[in-house]
């Protein structure tokens, strides 16, 4: 097949879409990019439609030999882009030719960056999507779950030019700047709320793509006892009382106590933080939230 | 009373009783199918608890006021239907009982190896939810002779197909993970296979049995 073969994997990138949804109640976790944003842009600039597959690139160390002629984009963290040594822009598409060799850099800012081909990449669909997630070994190149390895290849279609486009200045995020994390309170723990938004808290380094810890001043709230249905955002307190936000390759139930939910715009964000990263919370209502993310989905779906 | 509740901006919670009962998960599965024959495409997943219902829906289609109005009826009709026997279906699992737990398991509850295997296998059990992993089927209740708190510490690796218990649950690990469940057997079925369709035999609501083969030292 071609497209783009791997010669260096980088740290850990892994073949994403829109997210394996349909399957929750037999436990299989939705997955999906951890910046919808970052990803939803790199597929826009090339004109694919919302979902089409394409890679995540943690910290980046990523470097590809095209096999034919296409066009991508890059998107999120800031990496270097060099097409044959020569450098391209981020947060915009670029054409390259079979032979080239494409290569991203270490993220100087940010973690994550999105790495979107003409026409999204090629792989068969695990229960309807190709995420890859390497707990429950399903999606990605191989169809394992397993991320990028040395000498996959990336299939993808040939693709003439369209132009470049590049993502207008006023919608790039600044990962350079303080997080806040836009919080809807769950009822019934009113006393760790107050907790969660009056201090700031520290990016573990224990964060993944299935949660994000957090450290700081130990909050309490009573036990929940029977496990129910949880969703991407979710604020989780197990009983050390350090939250752990669940992120895209969540599970599909737990049973710690629920204080909220993060706006899902802005788990992007989150996802960009280095460990150890100063972050805090504010409250947001759910009618904000709601207004926000049907704005988002009418422009990119 | 049940609830209905925000569970973020994209799925709503609904709270259908506030403890578990052996009735409650055959009837949860028969929401489940009420729901989605209601509502369609609005309903992106639909996740079955012990006593919840979490309900992820399309917020391009629809809000969480539009939905509550909806589902009322849908409830309504669900709540006079106690005591409408549910027909279930029922799994008999084969098992070996060899588990590198069971002499310990056996211990602390102050019964022999033969009688904890009698114990388990001596009733009926019923899947009360569905997630951990997938396919990963929490079974209950467990005879209370049986009731152990789960490891201190988890295992960093429980194999794949182990037959496992824990407070007054059991399950099978459909495949190797962490876990801190105890041990007490192996089962040779795969519970899940993305291959397969369905990709788990067993849905929330349905019995389950294990049958004991093979040469198991009393």
């Amino acid at each position: 097949m071609n497209g783009l073969r791997v010669l260096r994997p980088g740290a850990l990138s892994v073949l994403q879409d829109g997210g394996r949804f349909g399957w929750q109640h037999l436990g299989v976790s939705p997955g999906g990019p951890l910046d919808i944003q970052a990803a939803a842009w790199a597929n826009r600039l090339l004109g694919n439609p919302w979902g089409a597959p394409l890679l995540e690139v943690a910290l980046g160390g990523l470097e590809l030999l095209a096999t034919l002629d296409t066009w991508l984009a890059v998107c999120g963290a800031q990496m270097d882009v060099c097409v044959d040594g020569k450098p391209r822009p981020g947060w915009s598409s670029f054409p390259v030719q079979a032979g080239q060799v494409v290569r991203l850099g270490y993220a100087r800012q940010g973690q994550r960056c999105y790495l979107a081909a003409a026409g999204g990449f090629l792989a068969r669909p695990v229960l309807g999507s190709v995420a890859a997630h390497l707990r429950e070994g399903l999606g990605g190149v191989r169809g394992d779950g397993r991320p990028l390895l040395r000498g996959d290849t990336l299939g993808c279609r040939p693709a003439r030019s369209s132009g470049g486009r590049s993502v207008p200045w006023r919608f790039r995020p600044d990962y350079g700047q303080a997080c806040e994390l836009r919080v809807m309170a769950a009822p019934g723990h009113e006393a760790a709320l107050a907790g969660l938004f009056a201090q700031s808290w520290t990016l573990s380094p224990r964060a993944d793509r299935m949660g994000m810890r957090l450290e700081g001043e130990p909050l309490a709230a009573s036990a929940r006892e029977w496990s129910q249905g949880v969703v991407t955002g979710t604020i989780q307190l197990p009983p050390d009382g350090q939250p752990i936000v669940l992120m895209a390759d969540r599970q599909t139930m737990g049973g710690y106590p629920v204080l909220g939910w993060v706006h899902s715009l802005d788990l992007g964000r989150l996802a960009q933080c280095t460990a150890h990263t100063s972050l805090r919370f504010e409250p947001v209502s759910l009618e904000d939230v709601q207004r926000e993310l049907r704005e988002f989905y009418r422009f990119f779906r | 009373m049940i609830r209905c509740e925000p569970a973020g901006a994209e799925a709503l919670l609904l709270t259908l009783a506030e403890q578990p009962n052996a009735g409650l998960p055959a009837r949860l599965a028969a929401l489940v199918d009420r729901i989605h024959a209601e509502l369609g495409p609005l309903v992106v997943d639909l996740v079955p608890g012990w006593t919840t219902l979490l309900l992820h829906y399309d917020l391009l289609r629809t809000d969480h006021a539009q939905l509550c109005a909806r589902l009322q009826p849908v409830l309504a009709a669900w709540e006079r239907s106690v005591g409408v026997a549910q027909s279930t279906r029922l799994h008999e699992i084969p098992v070996s009982y060899d588990g590198e737990d069971l002499p310990w398991v056996a211990q602390a509850c102050g019964l022999s190896v033969a009688q904890v295997i009698a114990l388990h296998s001596g009733r009926e059990y019923r899947v009360g939810a569905i997630g951990f992993a997938p396919g990963f089927a929490y079974l209950g209740e467990l005879d209370p002779r049986l009731a152990l708190p789960r490891r201190a510490t988890p295992r960093t690796r429980v194999p794949a197909g182990s037959l496992a218990i824990a407070e007054r649950q059991t399950a099978i690990y459909p495949q190797a993970s962490p876990g801190g469940w105890h041990l007490i057997g192996r089962c040779s079925w795969r519970l899940f296979d993305a291959r397969r369709d369905p990709p788990c035999p067993l849905r929330v609501g349905d019995r389950v049995r294990f049958v004991s083969f093979g040469a198991v030292d009393p």
